[in-house]
């Protein structure tokens, strides 16, 4: 066991650019003016403890896992609303697919609506949509799931704050470090510009970052439209020269 | 002009949302998909080490619980081996799973894990860190995930020696990051998101 003692061998993250990162406390959004830490994070390099992550297999998938038009319907039926394919890659920062990242989405219904107790709006549930699902990145980085387009749906905020139609990802890579939780939006949705948790965005570039445009090279003809989604983790250095230890 | 870099960005974070739940644990919110949902049990038989569990509340700045929040950990097992598929030190205890997610309780908003004490691992120069278990919490309101550890009020001597606890400027803020032995394998951490018992949160 004294192997324990010996200096990790992965490659630290990159470290995350805080100046493109949203900050916590975006007034405009209300919610975070209670919930953003006010001291300065303590920053250091990654060790062992954030390169490291569980491991997830593609034996805990099942079936529909990725199909949320079906995973919560009744047999035979199906969900109620656009049918859309939603694909992309999952990628470091170096532009390398990131394999086996286990991406979970979740969403409303075509009325806005998401199948919670706490939830409110007078749009009505859909009793064959669950309004989640999950995946995970074959060797390249690629995913991919079908669902129905989700509406958008007012929220309280301002007086009359409507969210963008949107679908929420959050993503597990391969190390604690690269976990990352955010929001996909669609081409041309017109509540973008005004929406203020995508204003907490520090640029248009930002913002475009989380825009899936319409793909109809992916569309299935006569059955789905396709959306296109790329999804950049933090990455992992390179480990020849910068981690190489004296002796070694 | 020099040549590009031709580097991605990261994809900016959006908050979880009110609906984290449905998401990651859809089972907790009455969406009976999956079989069970992920990171409720940290152990698949019986583990090495002192089994524990840690609980506590993520506050708000008025001093509210939240009730939305995701809390995960990570950790590694009691010999400090990570059950991950880039740990090279050894062979990590099969049965423990090393990684946790909390919904917290739908009233309370109390979170708990059930799990070991971690052994210690190394800093990138070869010292020892105390032993500690990396946290992230995500929720409405929380634009991107925050990091923090959890290190344990009764490692006294290995927490005076760790290289992070030692290097914080404001060392009258370290208990916000102290676990503390409340019963037998008990530990109590709560988290608060702003006020007067800030938790130290990481950038990392």
């Amino acid at each position: 066991m004294s192997l324990i003692n010996t200096p990790p061998k992965t490659a630290g993250f990159v470290p995350r650019d805080r100046n493109w990162q949203p900050d916590a406390l975006t007034p405009a959004y209300k919610t975070s003016i209670k919930r953003s830490p006010q001291s300065a994070l303590l920053s250091f390099p990654t060790t062992l403890s954030e390169e490291t992550s569980p491991v997830f297999g593609h034996g805990l998938l099942g079936a529909l896992d990725n199909d949320l038009i079906l995973n919560y319907a009744k047999s035979g039926e199906s969900a109620i609303g656009p049918r859309i394919i939603v694909h992309g890659r999952v990628l470091d920062e170096m532009g390398r697919g990131v394999p086996g990242a286990l991406v979970e989405f979740w969403q409303a219904n075509a009325g806005g609506r998401y199948r919670h107790k706490k939830e409110s709006y007078l749009a009505p549930l859909d009793p064959n949509f669950g309004g989640c699902g999950r995946t995970i990145t074959g060797e390249d980085g690629s995913y991919e799931f079908r669902t129905i387009q989700p509406g958008p749906y007012p929220w309280p905020n301002g007086m009359n704050d409507w969210r963008p139609a949107h679908i929420h990802f959050s993503i597990f890579g391969h190390g604690f470090a690269q976990r990352l939780i955010t929001q996909m939006y669609f081409e041309g949705d017109p509540h973008i510009p005004l929406c203020p948790i995508i204003g907490i965005l520090k640029s248009q570039e930002a913002i475009d970052a989380l825009i899936a445009p319409l793909d109809m090279h992916r569309t299935v003809p006569m059955d789905s439209r396709a959306f296109k989604f790329d999804i950049v983790l933090r990455g992992q250095r390179q480990t020849y020269f910068e981690n190489r230890k004296e002796g070694m | 002009m020099v040549q590009k870099l031709d580097y991605l960005r990261e994809s900016p974070s959006q908050t979880a949302g009110p609906y984290v739940h449905i998401g990651c644990m859809p089972n907790f919110t009455g969406i009976d998909i999956y079989g069970g949902d992920l990171g409720t049990s940290m152990k698949t038989g019986p583990v090495q080490g002192a089994e524990i569990a840690i609980t506590g509340i993520v506050y708000d700045g008025t001093g509210t619980p939240l009730r939305d929040a995701m809390v995960e950990i990570w950790q590694p097992d009691a010999a400090g081996l990570f059950p991950s598929a880039n740990e090279t030190r050894g062979h990590p205890d099969p049965n423990f799973v090393g990684w946790g997610r909390s919904p917290g309780d739908m009233t309370t908003g109390e979170f708990r894990f059930e799990t070991v004490k971690p052994g210690a691992v190394p800093w990138p120069d070869g010292r020892m860190q105390a032993p500690h278990i990396t946290a992230w919490i995500v929720a409405r309101g929380i634009n991107i995930g925050l990091h923090t550890r959890i290190y344990f009020e009764d490692e006294e001597d290995a927490n005076a020696a760790d290289p992070i606890l030692t290097r914080i400027e404001h060392q009258n803020r370290i208990p916000t990051l102290l676990a503390r032995k409340t019963n037998g394998g008990e530990y109590r951490f709560d988290i608060h998101l702003q006020g007067p018992h800030e938790t130290i949160f990481f950038d990392i």
